[in-house]
C-alpha cells in the first residue's frame, strides 16, 4: 500500500511501474517496435497487432495489486466506483484479511455450530433524509435486509445504530424509526439492538444510521459472483436507476422535475421465490451504489468471464431515462434500492424469469445479457444503436450521498 | 424516448454503413477529424466505428475545453481558489484535472472551498448568499460555454454585486482548426464540424477550411446517426471532388449563429494576444479575456495570479493526442501509469477525451457489422 505521496510523486512513481510492466512484453514495446521497423518492414496487420499488445499491457495494469494514490480521502472514495474498490482492497482488506472476508461479497457466511449464517453492515447518510417513496429509516432497514437476502439468507436481526447532530427535531426522528418498524415488520426482521451518539452542530448532517444484520443461510445455498461461468445468462428484477434519480431531483438543485420515486423495498420475498423454483442460481447482488454497471464489473472481475448486456434489454423507465439523458449520466450506474442483478444457469434464464416476474417486486423482470469466456473481465454492451462498447466501473462520483 | 431514439436508429445506421463503405475507392485510407470531444465521446459510447471501413480513420480533435487548459493555468485557479475569502465555482468537468499540486478534489478534501455548479449563474447564488466571501468562476470552455459566463457577468453588473469575478479560460476553435491544417505531422481528408460551438458562431467561420485547405466540413449533431451521416456527407464530398461547407445539424445550428449570444460575448470579452494551449502550445488570438470594461469582474485584474507556465510532465502526449497525430492508445503512458483514476494528462480526465472515452468504452477488439466491409476487401 502506497500513501502520503505529494505532488507529482505518484506520476514518477507510475512511470516506474509503467516501464515494469512494458518490460515484461513479451515483444518489444509498440512505438520502439515501430521506429525499428521502419516502412516496407511493417508486420501483415500492424495496427491491430501493437493495438492488442497495448490493450493486453493494460489488462496486466488492471490486475496489479491497488493502490491508493490520494492523501486524503475524496468524495469518489464513498462512490461504489473504483476508487471506492481501490480503498476497500488496498486499506480495509489489506488490514482485515481473512478467508471469510476475501470474497467481498454483500454479506459474510460464517458457520457457527451445526447453523450456517450470514452477517452484514451498512451505513446510511443520504441527503435528503426525506423522498418520494420513502426515508432513510425505510432505506436502512431494507438495505440490510436486502445484502442478506441475496446471500441466499433468510433475514432475522438487525442492529440500529444513529449519529444525530445537535438540534435535530425529534419528530424527524420518530417518523424515522416509525418506516425502520413498518420496513422491519414488512421484511419479518427484527430490531433487536442498538446504539445512539449526538454530536455536535456542523459535525454530522441531521441522522446518519447503521445497521447489521444476521440471517440464517440453508446449507445447500452457496451464491457467489466468483461462480458464474460461459453460458450463463444476466437478469434484473426491474426497472433501473429509480432510487438515484429520485434522490437527484429530491435534492432540488436541477430544476428538473419527474414523477419518480425511490424503489426501496426489501427482496427477500423475491429472493426466497427465485432460489425455490430455479436450482441453477450462481448469484445474486442488490444494484445498489454504482448502479447495475459495477454489479456487472464485479461479476466479470471475480469470475473472470465477459459478461455480455444488451442495452435493449435493460428496463428502464422514460422518466428516469430522460433525466439520466439531460444530466449526461448513465442510468446503468444510478443506485436502486429494491433491484437485484441475477446470474442464473442459461439453460434456466426462463424459469428464472418467470419466477421474478412472479413476484410483484419482479413484474418487470428482464434478460439482460449473458456471460461468456472472452474477453475475460470485461463488460461490453450492445448498443441500441448497434455498436459494441465497454461498460467500465465509474470513477469519480456524479451522485455522493445517495444511500 | 421522442427525439433521442429516432437518431439511434440501428436499422438506418445499418443502411448509412452500407452507403458509406460503398463510396470508400479501394486502396484509399481516409483520416476524418472530429473537431469535438462532444462527438468522440457520441462515437465511442455508441460504439460507431462498428459501423465504419477499415480505411476510414477518426482522428480525435482538440474539441474537448478541459483538455487544452495547460497544467500551469490550474495551478493559477488553485491558487485563487486557496484565498482564504475565496469561493470557486466550477463545472464537474473541472474538478478532476491535474494540477502541479492535484487536483480541485484533492484541493477540496484539503480544505479549500470549490463547489460544483451546473450553470455559471449558480454561482450568483453563492456571491448574493455570502456577502463577505468572494466568489470566482472558473470559466472554461469553446464558443459553447462563453456565451453563458457572458451572461453571468451581465447578471451580475445589472445587480450590482461586488463579489463575483470571472477566472476566464475561454478559448475559441478556428485557431486551433487552423493549427492542425497548418502542422506538417497530420494529412486529414476531412472535418466533421462541432455542432455545439457552431449553434453560437454558425459555418460561415469554417468557409477557409474548404476554399483555401480544399478540405471538406460537415457539422455534425451528437446523436450517433447524426456522425454517421456526417461521414457519409463527408465521404460524398470526397467521392465527387468537392469541398464545402455542409450543415448536417441545420436543426439547432443556424448558418449565421446566434448573433445575441455573440453579443454577450463581444459586450464583455475580447481576444487574447495569445494563449497556451495544452499540447498545442502558444496559439495567437485563441482565447477570450473579461473585456476592461468589465473589469470588476475580472479575476486575474482583482487577484494577484501566479501565471507561472507549468511544463506537462514529461511522459505526457496529451499534445499528439489532441493534435490527432497519436491514437490514444498509442501515449506512452495509456492505460498503464495514466488512467481515468490517475490521469496524467487532460485527455484521460473530461468524459470528452479522447483517451476517457477509448478507455472507458473502447478498449476491446472491434468486430464490424457486415456492411462496413468494403466490397472490393470481402471474401
Amino acid at each position: 500500500m502506497t500513501t502520503g505521496q505529494t505532488g507529482q510523486d505518484w506520476i514518477t512513481q507510475a512511470l516506474h511501474e509503467h516501464e515494469a510492466l512494458a518490460s515484461s512484453d513479451p515483444t518489444t514495446p509498440p512505438h520502439e517496435r515501430r521506429e525499428q521497423g521502419g516502412a516496407g518492414h511493417r508486420p501483415e496487420h500492424p495496427v491491430a497487432d501493437r493495438e492488442q499488445q497495448v490493450l493486453d499491457r493494460i489488462d496486466r495494469a488492471r490486475r496489479r495489486r491497488p493502490k491508493v494514490r490520494e492523501e486524503r480521502i475524496t468524495m469518489s472514495h464513498g462512490s461504489g466506483g473504483k476508487a471506492t474498490q481501490t480503498l476497500i482492497e488496498a486499506v480495509f482488506l489489506d488490514a482485515f484479511r481473512n478467508p471469510l472476508l476475501e470474497p467481498l461479497e454483500d454479506a459474510a457466511r460464517l458457520e457457527v455450530g451445526e447453523a450456517t449464517m450470514a452477517l452484514t453492515t451498512d451505513s446510511f447518510v443520504v441527503s435528503p433524509l426525506f423522498f418520494p417513496g420513502g426515508n432513510i429509516g425505510d432505506l436502512a432497514v431494507n438495505g440490510t435486509v436486502n445484502d442478506l437476502a441475496v446471500a441466499g439468507a433468510t433475514p432475522l436481526y438487525l442492529t440500529a445504530g444513529f449519529i444525530l447532530e445537535e438540534g435535530f427535531p425529534v419528530a424527524d426522528l420518530i417518523r424515522i424509526t416509525e418506516s425502520m418498524r413498518d420496513a422491519a415488520a414488512a421484511a419479518g426482521v427484527r430490531v433487536v439492538t442498538g446504539d445512539t451518539k449526538v454530536v455536535e452542530k456542523g459535525k454530522a448532517d441531521g441522522c446518519y444510521i447503521n445497521t447489521a444484520g444476521v440471517g440464517v443461510l440453508r446449507r445447500e445455498v452457496n451464491l457467489g459472483v466468483a461462480q458464474a461461468r460461459p453460458g450463463d445468462a444476466v437478469l434484473v428484477s426491474g426497472p433501473i436507476g429509480d432510487h438515484g434519480v429520485t434522490i437527484m431531483l429530491a435534492r432540488g438543485e436541477l430544476d428538473i422535475e419527474a414523477d419518480v420515486q425511490s424503489d426501496t423495498a426489501a427482496l427477500d420475498g423475491l429472493v426466497a421465490g427465485l432460489l425455490r423454483a430455479v436450482p441453477g442460481v450462481r448469484a445474486l447482488r442488490d444494484a445498489t451504489r454504482g448502479g447495475v454497471a459495477t454489479i456487472l464489473n464485479e461479476i466479470a472481475k471475480a469470475a473472470n468471464v465477459a459478461v455480455v448486456a444488451t442495452e435493449e434489454a435493460i428496463p428502464v423507465r422514460t422518466e428516469v431515462r430522460g433525466a439520466a439523458e439531460l444530466l449526461g449520466i448513465d442510468p446503468m450506474y444510478v443506485a436502486c434500492e429494491g433491484r437485484l442483478v441475477a446470474v442464473v444457469d442459461g439453460g434456466q434464464a426462463d424459469q428464472a424469469l418467470a419466477a421474478l416476474r412472479a413476484h410483484p417486486l419482479g413484474e418487470q423482470a428482464a434478460i439482460i445479457g449473458e456471460i461468456t469466456a472472452e474477453p475475460p473481465g470485461l463488460v461490453t454492451l450492445k448498443t441500441v444503436f448497434g455498436g459494441t462498447r465497454i461498460v467500465d466501473l465509474l470513477v469519480g462520483d456524479p451522485l455522493p450521498r445517495i444511500c | 424516448m421522442r427525439f433521442v431514439d429516432e437518431f439511434r436508429d440501428a436499422d438506418k445506421a445499418h443502411a448509412l454503413a452500407a452507403k458509406i463503405a460503398a463510396l470508400c475507392e479501394p486502396g484509399r485510407q481516409y483520416k476524418l477529424m472530429e473537431v469535438c470531444g462532444g462527438h468522440t465521446h457520441t462515437i465511442y459510447k455508441h460504439g460507431l466505428e462498428d459501423y465504419l471501413p477499415e480505411s476510414i480513420t477518426l482522428v480525435h480533435g482538440p474539441g474537448c475545453p478541459v483538455c487544452v487548459i495547460p497544467m500551469g493555468r490550474v495551478d493559477d485557479a488553485m491558487h485563487l481558489a486557496s484565498q482564504p475569502d475565496v469561493i470557486m465555482t466550477s463545472f464537474g468537468d473541472m474538478m478532476r484535472v491535474p494540477g502541479s499540486n492535484g487536483s480541485f478534489f484533492d484541493a477540496k478534501a484539503r480544505g479549500t472551498d470549490i463547489r460544483m455548479v451546473y450553470s455559471p449563474l449558480d454561482s450568483l447564488k453563492f456571491a448574493r448568499a455570502n456577502p463577505d466571501r468572494r466568489v470566482v468562476f472558473m470559466a472554461i470552455g469553446f464558443e459553447t460555454t462563453a456565451p453563458s459566463t457572458a451572461m453571468t457577468m451581465l447578471r451580475a453588473k445589472a445587480e450590482g454585486l461586488t463579489n463575483f469575478s470571472v477566472f476566464c479560460n475561454h478559448v475559441t476553435i478556428i485557431p486551433a482548426i487552423k493549427a492542425i491544417l497548418d502542422s506538417p505531422d497530420l494529412r486529414l481528408d476531412g472535418f466533421i464540424g462541432p455542432g455545439h460551438v457552431s449553434t453560437v458562431i454558425g459555418c460561415r467561420p469554417y468557409e477557409f477550411i474548404a476554399n483555401s485547405y480544399g478540405k471538406p466540413v460537415v457539422v455534425a449533431g451528437f446523436e450517433p446517426l447524426d456522425i454517421l451521416q456526417s461521414i457519409y456527407m463527408l465521404m460524398l464530398q470526397l467521392s465527387q471532388g468537392r469541398s464545402e461547407v455542409e450543415n448536417q445539424y441545420s436543426r439547432v445550428v443556424p448558418w449565421n449563429g446566434n448573433l445575441v449570444a455573440l453579443k454577450a460575448i463581444g459586450e464583455t470579452m475580447e481576444l487574447r494576444p495569445y494563449f497556451e494551449w495544452r499540447g498545442l502550445g502558444f496559439i495567437s488570438h485563441s482565447a477570450l479575456k473579461v473585456r476592461e470594461s468589465y473589469a470588476d469582474f475580472d479575476a486575474e485584474l482583482l487577484f494577484d495570479v501566479p501565471g507561472v507556465r507549468v511544463a506537462d510532465p514529461k511522459a505526457c502526449q496529451c499534445g499528439e493526442v489532441l493534435k490527432g497525430v497519436l491514437k490514444p492508445w498509442e501515449c506512452k503512458v495509456f492505460g498503464t501509469a495514466c488512467t481515468p483514476e490517475t490521469p496524467i494528462g487532460t485527455c484521460m480526465v473530461s468524459p470528452e477525451g479522447a483517451c476517457a472515452a477509448y478507455y472507458n468504452y473502447g478498449r476491446m477488439t472491434r468486430k464490424r457489422v457486415p456492411e462496413a466491409i468494403e466490397l472490393s476487401s470481402r471474401p
